[in-house]
């Protein structure tokens, strides 16, 4: 590998990471932060790629506008399903058991799989990328990196700068973080903790959404794609330690290295890679790179 | 001898004439079950075969050779964990005469194991997996679709004809994507040229940026790559966005772009692949099969479509030689593999090992239709490795 692939490879391996943290940082707030194991995340993503598919026709021919009024309208729809299934779902589960979580989130992975087939059927489907961000940029001398994934890079830069504002500099994001240490002494306080998770509930499933919507022409849309994010999405959250925001980014990147200089250097370890590195972090930290709280 | 002796002779004669085929032909529905994926990523596919197998019997009237043909039904799910009880479900529950299925390669394989342990007739109508029609061979396992080795083979084929001397492979890191790659190889470099390299990534991955830049760096002169499905369409967009398009030609096996069309857009253009069918074949045959299949479903058939139809012509060419009698299980399986059909596909006949002896067509992606610009092999068969029979 001479230097200048090196450094593509590289520019590879940060993009993976962002995007990573893109999808994962939904699941560190719901997994992380409210500590219900959900495992309908993945169904979230899923979500958003077929809104990025089928709304953006809907939006062109009602508003006029293209991709990022129909990513602002998924927003908005986002939160609005992550608000009812607080409401009518998850608000059960938080005294329950682990078990319980379980079978319940699985169970809403095969409603959203077998409504997203009664939907939109089982074909695949690719999304165009606005026509502002279509174009490319040369990378050596047969490579080109297309621009939107670079855009893709930014969102995710942006949300971990938000996300990280939000929880350490703002009263909502310390009553969230009192709220996953001690639920009844924060509601004792006053604080109405019941809508505050809901509120970060449907912050969670609205970044799971848009990671999908965001992802979508890059990843296409295709049936079980949620699926197949998921584990990574756990392996992100436990190596970053449960709750982290910053160690789910680093642990993102972490990934995204591990995972590209795999498949380069050793193809046929590729596929359990990253998990010797969760299991060897693990060994050294067994609560994750930065444990919150 | 009387007149009257002779007459009466006559009569048990005609009597034993008329007696005869009804105690050899045995009473009730022929029980087809149908093992195929109703649910989850493969369930189109599931669909296009059961279509492709009740348009041909419904063609016949509802009868092949003689009897009417009654389905059970069992969804697999593409789970090779579920694969074992399911077959048994249709073997041992519901009693079945034939077994039809399935898309999934490891599904099949538990399929293929369960028919050589109970003797019962097995139609595989897509799974490609070597070793089906390899290893596991038997003379009740057939197969109407083709083994992975194949269309890699032809593709390699194609890659060499067209001067290619250096290329590499990408594909899963599992048995499909490997077989494959492992046709490729053979004839592109018995046709003079040489894999610089294997790439591969585990299934179902598709971050592919990493590779891609891998192929950039090394410049082959051709790319060859193995993808189905969402994998297939990401793949193609991604080559096409990464620049490597315009400079290193992309040649596949026709999953990468059967069914995606669509979805790949204009990434796919001009992309090279080979199978054992194409949209525009034109033969009265496949005219009037896509035209009676787009009369029934309302839509067009694809490949799998034509697999379903052909395992029920097989079924129906063994049949009519034994008189729909399945108990005369040897001269059933002759015929069956003695049989050449008439598939909207071309010429279609069986190897010793059961695989189809098929042409294999070069197709170019062109608009939302791969279509055929001629025969890369023409009566290609699998070697058969490992087969004993």
């Amino acid at each position: 590998m001479d230097f200048a692939t090196f450094l593509i490879q590289c520019l590879n391996a940060l993009q993976y990471g962002l995007l990573l943290f893109l999808v994962a940082s939904g699941l560190t707030l719901i997994f992380g932060i409210m500590g219900v194991i959900n495992l309908a995340h993945g169904s979230f993503y899923m979500v958003g790629a077929y809104m990025a598919y089928a709304l953006a026709p809907v939006v062109a021919s009602v508003f006029g506008g293209g991709f990022f009024a129909a990513l602002l309208l998924g927003l908005v729809l986002a939160v609005l399903l992550g608000y009812v299934l607080e409401w009518a779902f998850f608000s059960f589960l938080y005294e329950r058991e682990h078990l319980q979580q379980v079978l319940m989130t699985y169970g809403l992975i095969l409603v959203f799989e077998e409504v997203r087939s009664l939907l939109l059927r089982d074909e695949v489907h690719g999304v165009a990328p606005p026509p502002l961000l279509a174009g490319t940029l040369p990378l050596g001398d047969v490579m080109t990196y297309p621009v939107y994934r670079l855009f893709v890079s930014g969102v995710c830069l942006l949300l971990a700068l938000g996300m990280y504002g939000v929880f350490t500099r703002t009263r909502l994001g310390m009553m969230i973080r009192a709220g996953s240490t001690n639920r009844e002494m924060v509601q004792s306080l006053g604080v109405d903790i019941q809508f505050l998770y809901r509120v970060v509930f449907a912050a969670g499933v609205a970044i799971a959404v848009l990671a999908g919507m965001v992802a979508a022409p890059v990843s296409s849309v295709y049936p079980g794609m949620g699926n197949t994010v998921l584990i990574v999405c756990f392996v992100v959250v436990v190596i970053g330690g449960i709750g982290s925001i910053r160690g789910a980014l680093l642990a993102s990147l972490l990934i995204g290295v591990v995972d590209t200089f795999g498949k380069v250097l050793l193809p046929q370890a590729a596929g359990v890679l990253v998990y010797v590195l969760m299991a060897m972090i693990l060994l050294v930290k067994p609560n994750g790179l930065f444990k919150a709280g | 001898m009387t007149p009257r002796v002779l007459a009466l002779a006559a009569c048990a004669a005609a009597a034993l004439a008329t007696t005869a085929p009804a105690l050899s032909q045995p009473a009730g529905k022929l029980k087809v079950g149908l093992m195929l994926p109703a649910t989850g990523t493969f369930a189109a596919l599931g669909a296009a075969i059961e279509n492709g197998f009740k348009l041909y019997v419904s063609e016949q009237g509802g009868k092949l050779g003689g009897r009417e043909i009654e389905f059970f039904k069992v969804d697999d799910e593409s789970d090779p964990a579920k694969a074992t009880d399911n077959v048994n479900k249709l073997i041992k529950r519901d009693n079945v005469d034939v077994l039809v299925g399935t898309v999934h390669s490891g599904v099949a394989m538990a399929m293929a194991k369960a028919a050589k342990e109970t003797g019962t007739l097995l139609i595989v109508p897509n799974a490609g997996a070597d070793a089906v029609t390899g290893p596991m061979c038997a003379k009740n396992i057939f197969r109407t679709s083709f083994s992975n080795w194949q269309p890699g083979y032809a593709a390699g084929v194609v890659a060499a004809k067209k001067g290619y001397k250096r290329a590499m492979t990408i594909t899963w890191n599992y048995a499909a994507g490997n077989e494959t790659v492992k046709g490729f190889t053979e004839s592109f470099e018995k046709g003079g040229g040489k894999v610089m390299k294997d790439l591969s990534l585990p299934f179902p991955n598709v971050e592919f940026q990493a590779l891609l830049t891998e192929i950039a760096a090394q410049k082959p002169d051709v790319v060859f790559a193995f993808f189905a499905g969402g994998g297939a369409v990401k793949f193609v967009k991604d080559y096409d966005a990464a620049g490597l398009k315009k400079s290193i030609p992309l040649v596949g096996t026709g999953f990468l772009t059967d069914g995606t069309l669509e979805a790949q857009g204009a990434s796919a253009q001009g992309v090279l692949t080979t199978l054992h069918y194409a949209d525009n074949i034109e033969t009265p045959r496949n005219n009037e099969f896509r035209l009676s299949y787009a009369k029934q479903f309302k839509q067009q058939p694809d490949v799998y479509a034509v697999q379903g139809y052909d395992a029920a012509q097989l079924l129906g060419a063994g049949l009519t030689a034994v008189k729909g009698d399945t108990t005369q299980k040897d001269p059933l399986y002759y015929a069956m593999g003695k049989a050449v059909l008439p598939s909207p596909r071309g010429k279609l006949a069986f190897s010793q090992a059961h695989n189809p002896v098929q042409d294999m067509y070069v197709r170019e992606v062109k608009g939302n239709e791969n279509l055929s610009t001629g025969v890369a092999v023409q009566a290609l068969a699998d070697p058969a490795r490992g087969c004993k029979m």
